[in-house]
């Protein structure tokens, strides 16, 4: 078939290897393909990412299969692994972050997408932004020093004294401990549930608030029985967004969590998390088993977070198309 | 009935205040966190704390000049590597990408960027460390500049697709190229968005601690060149502020509040930047 180079068609430039070359030689294909490479390298440093947790994680996995996750023992010495005691301290400290952080996170948003001026709505947002960039090794700095004695002179014996009768307040306060690491990573994930729920918020189309108004709600009926539950997915999102960055986070936590493999109801105890566990122990570990052991906790975490935060994208990506496809943002 | 309109009307007004009481709080919590460095580190931060070496324990004085390169170089190292990728990486997905391949990776880089940081730090040990053997500024460069990655990208990205398409179409009826279309009329379009992201992304990673424990590790002395391990900031608050000495913690007092001074300062110069108006305006 003769083609003329003018005429072809886009099947023929990709096949023949002269046309090839003659696209190529064009800038413009070599600019496209450049940036194909660097945008296909973020894919490859993705895979690549999933491909050596798994990989390096094999001695691990072959060893203690499922029952890794159900095992309460870690003793490095005997070559014992089990995952419980960490994966029960992440899911404890990111729980009582969750309970103190989305009534806050939520409440600001409302205020800061409802009743506050642009202006000071914009402004106060900027802080919770620098909340957001505050290295968390600060937050561990000041929960060594600062919360951790808060926590065993005051917080922890007023807590005995007025919730003494439940599981969740009792025994020796320490200062250190679940309680402690789950209160750091609610200051710390606040700003998250805030600046995503004010966002979803503001999609939320101005008649549906209008309407609640004028059949006679107050501003406070409108908000929270019309426009929160029409941005509850988005503001779901957040929360899984906050929750992922909950289980990740590890310098703040490790710091104050005590670091002591134990499962216990209270929230007073001394624990574990997974971060925590990798940062103390990876830098030393010997031996290949233990280093597996490690990684695979470093996959255990990438799972959870991989998965909460692709939902939480999802969510969040929901609201806000279904809000904008209503009125142009 | 009137009972229950005042019910409503103090339920309105009680609700309303405590959002407010919620912002306030979160608010406070900064300026909080910012005094108390202050107070704390600040009179322990001295000339000597930019210029001298770690003094061993036991003996007063001493400084963080070793962390404090070691911190510059580990960003330098983040940048070279994770901002070209980013940047290129946006320029295809505002500029030449379709629709599949670009949501891919759009979705990816926000999964990416959601990932542990010490689970990036574990990638670049089995990556770098590993064949390597031993610990090095590279392999702590190369986390972080894993993490700059999709900021960059994303960012670039939003701020190439804010570009009016008519300086575009002006571009092309002059004969420009595509890339000579992207690369002198929309790119300088956008460079203050972008900058201002690249200039976020690498005060972001500066604080990162948890991938350079088993990357860049630590080092009392200075790090020759880029294949030894370093010491940095981050790291250094952490061993300081959970070791035994009085005098460490006073450290790690002051270098936190030099830390957090170089966050908020760089983060709030860029907001002042792009506060200044954009360079074109949306209609």
């Amino acid at each position: 078939m003769a083609t003329t180079p003018n005429a072809a068609t886009p099947a023929d430039l990709a096949w023949s290897p002269r046309a090839l070359l003659r696209r190529i030689r064009s800038a413009d294909e070599i600019a496209h393909v450049i940036t194909l490479i660097a945008a296909a390298t973020l894919l490859l440093i993705t895979v690549l990412l999933v491909y050596q947790l798994w990989v390096l994680s094999a001695e691990a996995r072959a060893k203690f299969g499922w029952s890794f996750f159900v095992t309460g023992t870690w003793d490095p010495v005997a070559g014992q692994f089990g995952a419980l005691p960490f994966i029960y301290g992440t899911l404890v400290t990111s729980a009582v972050a969750l309970v103190l952080a989305v009534p806050l996170g939520v409440g600001g948003a409302i205020f800061l997408a409802e009743l506050a001026p642009p202006k000071l709505s914009s402004s106060l947002t900027f802080v919770s932004d620098l909340l957001a960039a505050v290295p968390s090794v600060i937050y561990g700095l000041l929960g060594v020093f600062l919360l951790v004695p808060i926590m065993r002179t005051t917080i922890q014996p007023a807590l005995k004294r007025t919730l003494g009768f439940l599981p969740l307040f009792q025994g020796p306060a320490y200062g250190i401990g679940f309680l402690t690491a789950g209160i750091v990573l609610a200051v710390m994930i606040v700003p998250f549930v805030l600046s995503v729920s004010r966002e979803v918020l503001l999609a939320v189309p101005r008649d549906q608030r209008e309407a609640a108004l004028a059949l006679g709600a107050t501003k406070w009926e409108s908000t929270w029985k019309v426009v929160v539950p029409a941005a509850r997915i988005g503001i779901f999102g957040s929360v899984f967004l906050a929750l992922a960055r909950a289980l990740g986070e590890t310098m703040a936590v490790t710091m104050v969590i005590g670091n002591n493999p134990k499962i216990a109801a209270s929230l007073f105890s001394p624990g574990y998390s997974i971060a925590a566990v990798l940062a103390n122990e990876f830098s030393e570990a010997t031996g290949n088993l233990y280093l597996s052991a490690l990684i695979e906790l470093g996959l255990v975490l990438f799972l959870l977070t991989f998965i909460l935060n692709g939902l939480a994208r999802l969510l969040i990506l929901v609201t806000t198309a279904r809000g904008s496809g209503v009125l142009p943002t | 009935m009137n009972a229950r309109l005042m019910w409503r009307k103090t339920l309105n007004v009680t609700m309303l205040s405590l959002t407010g009481v919620c912002v306030l709080i979160t608010v406070s919590v900064l300026f909080f966190i910012l005094g108390y460095l202050v107070y704390n580190g600040g009179k322990d931060l001295s000339w000597n704390f930019f210029t001298r070496l770690p003094a061993p324990v036991g003996e007063v004085g001493g400084g963080m000049a070793n962390a404090i390169l070691g911190s510059l170089k580990l960003l330098f190292l983040a940048a070279l590597f994770g901002v070209p990728i980013g940047l290129l990486g946006g320029v295809y997905l505002s500029e030449f990408g379709g629709r599949t391949l670009p949501f891919i990776v759009r979705y990816t880089a926000d999964l990416l960027n959601g990932v542990p940081s010490i689970v990036i730090g574990i990638f670049a040990y089995a990556l770098i460390v590993m064949p390597m053997h031993h610990f090095s500024t590279l392999a702590g460069g190369f986390a972080l500049g894993i993490m700059v990655i999709p900021t960059v990208l994303r960012n670039t990205e939003s701020f190439l697709s804010e570009v009016p398409s008519s300086l575009r179409e002006g571009a092309f009826a002059m004969g420009a190229n595509k890339w000579k279309m992207v690369a002198t009329v929309v790119l300088p379009a956008a460079s203050r968005g972008i900058l201002t992201g690249v200039l976020l992304a690498l005060a972001r990673v500066a604080g990162e601690t948890a991938p350079l424990l088993f990357t860049a590790f630590g080092n009392r002395y200075w790090s020759p060149g880029w294949m030894q391990p370093t010491s940095s900031l981050p790291v250094i608050i952490y061993t300081y502020a959970t070791g035994p000495y009085e005098d460490w913690h006073r450290q790690a007092w002051a270098a936190g509040l030099v830390l957090l001074g170089l966050v908020l300062v760089t983060n709030i110069l860029v907001r002042a930047f792009l506060s200044r108006g954009t360079s074109f305006e949306r209609s």
